[in-house]
């Protein structure tokens, strides 16, 4: 099993991913400490998605190495996999819920391919993780056709903590939800980053979410990370970051922060 | 860390006031033997229950979940489970979840169910009816856009059936071709082992046109372009349903009825008689072939012996089932792909059933020919 207390949980370390001759990463540097929300930023095309697929293991770099708990992703042996997989959960951008399975199902799943266990308990587990993202019960028997957005993000959310991962992956884990549910969904991964000790990563584009729960921000721009907390950011003179951040979107959701914090 | 110890539980003390001694390793990894280990808990638990987590390594959510419920489900009150020992960081999160448990199984104590015999046979019933009434009005709909084209004639997308011809019918010629020739040969041949017992070889003639011309050919052609064209329809207007491209269509004032099936009946409506014609012509010359080759009989005598065995309404009586057997398997077809919502496993049982129905309603109106025929004296 891998160890997961060790710090930093992710290391990154001069990762490069190139496509043909289009280079998406050169020499990036990422680190993500026990119990952080980090946040990944960056344009289009600047290769959020590759990173996470690197992190994950799904991408082989084509240099560089990235650690998860002290151990190398890529070292790491097919028999060691599954203790990899059962170390982090992921959300993917639409859900990616089965469709043709149920919400309660598509919870049991990791379930029943990792513990033996009987049908009562594993209705019983589905029903504790439909709960603990705040989903009625009665959504167990529905098929993620019949959820809303913000539903199916939640449902996605219930399926990667099912094998109580201390890691967890979010891809846009707001995108697509209107203001009120995009506000109650930043609440409820707050309420159990702290409750489940977990370390967040989570890209995403929203800026009310990085603002609200991040700890950190790690903004990808000429194809290396630029960490920093959040009010280090607000002072980087890069010319993208300060477009991001002290664009016209982001001073509406600066101005409550600036309020509380620095104002 | 100690985690290789397995998990245990003890439960002491008297009935009003327990304690209960969780050990060893509590990680998910061990919910299978905790669960067992649940089961040997004494029934009837009332009163407090003080659950001691100081044993308790690496404690995980799910397992202290199965005991929670376990407890209360046993009888326990959630209010009367105390956490004492370096209770879990989640505790609160747990509290909070068995409390909304809680609520959820109060709120929704009795819905009464249709489960009896009575109540699923009427269910039953009126699916079946309204199922029924929603292919009469597909079925209408259709005329209706067919009437239209009468007085507006774009209400005809010709490209649209066009390509649906091409695609149903001049794709089709080859398996229609090769499948008629063979089962024609095979008839024949099977025709003339029997008959050559009474000396009747001649008769192969008989055998072979009538059935070829009567039936085989119209009902295999059919049964083919079923299986080809009617999962297509199916699947087509099936995806289109599930990427809302049919709610893009009524959204821009297009009607999916005109635009997506009208083409595809028409096209089949058209097709399928010339496809039984070709199937028809193949069928004869596989029989042709096998009485020359296997029995003997010359081109000319077949020929001969083929104008004494036809009656002039044969071929006919083949032929005119050929439309009627199109619509319906363009309608089954189109009618199910309209139907799909949702999911990729409707798309693929709808698919399914459109093959399976609309073969059966082939064969069941070809039952209903014969009989017709044969009290017709056509």
């Amino acid at each position: 099993m891998l160890d997961t207390s060790y710090d930093p949980v992710i290391r990154v370390r001069g990762l490069v991913n190139r496509f043909g001759r289009q280079i998406v990463h050169d020499g990036l540097d990422m680190e993500v400490r026990q119990h952080e929300i980090f946040g990944v930023v960056g344009g289009s095309g600047t290769g959020k998605s590759v990173l996470l697929r690197s992190i994950l293991g799904l991408k082989a770099p084509d240099g560089g190495t990235v650690e998860l708990y002290g151990r190398d992703v890529q070292s790491l042996a097919a028999d060691e996999n599954s203790s990899l997989v059962q170390s982090y959960g992921v959300t993917f951008q639409n859900g990616a819920l089965i469709s043709s399975l149920t919400v309660a199902q598509n919870i049991q799943l990791p379930l029943r391919e990792h513990y033996d266990l009987s049908e009562p308990a594993l209705d019983a587990l589905a029903e504790m993780n439909i709960l603990m993202v705040g989903l009625s019960a009665d959504t167990a028997g529905k098929y993620p056709s019949q959820l809303s957005g913000g539903m199916v993000k939640r449902a996605a959310l219930a399926r990667a903590l099912a094998l109580e991962p201390k890691l967890l992956f979010l891809d846009e884990p707001t995108a697509g939800l209107d203001p009120i549910s995009a506000a109650a969904f930043d609440e409820l991964l707050l309420y159990l980053h702290a409750q489940l000790r977990l370390t967040v990563v989570m890209i995403t584009h929203d800026l009310d979410t990085l603002f609200r729960t991040c700890t950190r921000i790690g903004v990808i721009v000429d194809s290396r990370m630029v960490s920093d907390t959040l009010p280090g950011m607000l002072e980087n003179p890069h010319p993208w970051i300060r477009e991001y951040f002290h664009g016209t979107r982001a001073r509406a959701a600066e101005a409550p922060l600036k309020e509380q914090g620095h104002g | 860390m100690d985690a290789n110890v397995t998990a245990s539980l003890s439960l002491e003390g008297p009935d009003e006031r327990r304690d209960l001694k969780l050990v060893g390793d509590w990680s998910p990894a061990s919910m299978p033997h905790i669960e067992r280990q649940l089961l040997t808990l004494p029934a009837n638990l009332c009163g407090h229950v003080i659950c001691d987590w100081s044993a308790a390594k690496t404690p995980g959510i799910g397992p202290a979940w199965l005991l929670l419920t376990r407890l209360i489900d046993l009888g326990c009150s959630h209010l009367d489970i105390e956490h004492v020992g370096n209770p879990p960081h989640f505790l609160e999160l747990l509290k909070k979840l068995t409390h909304d448990r809680h609520l959820a199984r109060t709120t929704h104590l009795h819905v009464p169910s249709l489960e009896t015999l009575v109540g699923r046979l009427g269910l039953w019933a009126v699916l079946q009816g309204r199922y029924m009434r929603g292919v009469l009005e597909f079925f209408g709909r259709i005329v209706a856009v067919v009437g239209q084209i009468f007085s507006r004639p774009r209400a005809l997308r010709i490209s649209s059936l066009t390509r649906h011809m091409y695609e149903t019918g001049v794709t089709a010629i080859p398996i229609v071709s090769l499948i008629a020739f063979l089962i024609s040969v095979i008839v024949a041949y099977l025709g003339a082992q029997q008959l050559a017992r009474f000396g009747a070889n001649i008769f192969v003639v008989d055998l072979v046109t009538i059935a070829v011309l009567r039936e085989m050919g119209v009902l295999l052609t059919a049964i083919i372009v079923a299986g080809r064209s009617g999962s297509a329809f199916a699947a087509e207007i099936g995806v289109m349903q599930l990427n809302e491209e049919t709610d893009a269509l009524r959204a821009m004032g297009l009607n999916p009825i005109e635009v997506l099936v009208v083409p595809r009946v028409l096209a089949l409506f058209i097709v399928l008689p010339c496809l039984t014609v070709i199937a028809d012509g193949m069928g004869l010359a596989g029989g042709i072939l096998l009485s020359l080759v296997n029995l003997h009989i010359p081109l000319p005598e077949f020929i001969s012996r083929m104008q004494e065995a036809l009656a002039p309404t044969t071929f006919w009586a083949g032929l005119v089932k050929a439309p009627v057997f199109a619509i319906l398997i363009a309608m089954v077809g189109t009618y199910r792909g309209m139907q799909v919502r949702d999911s990729a496993r409707e798309l693929g049982r709808l698919t399914t059933v459109a093959v399976v129905q609309s073969i059966f309603f082939v064969i069941f109106a070809d039952a209903l020919f014969a009989v017709l025929f044969v009290q017709l004296d056509f």
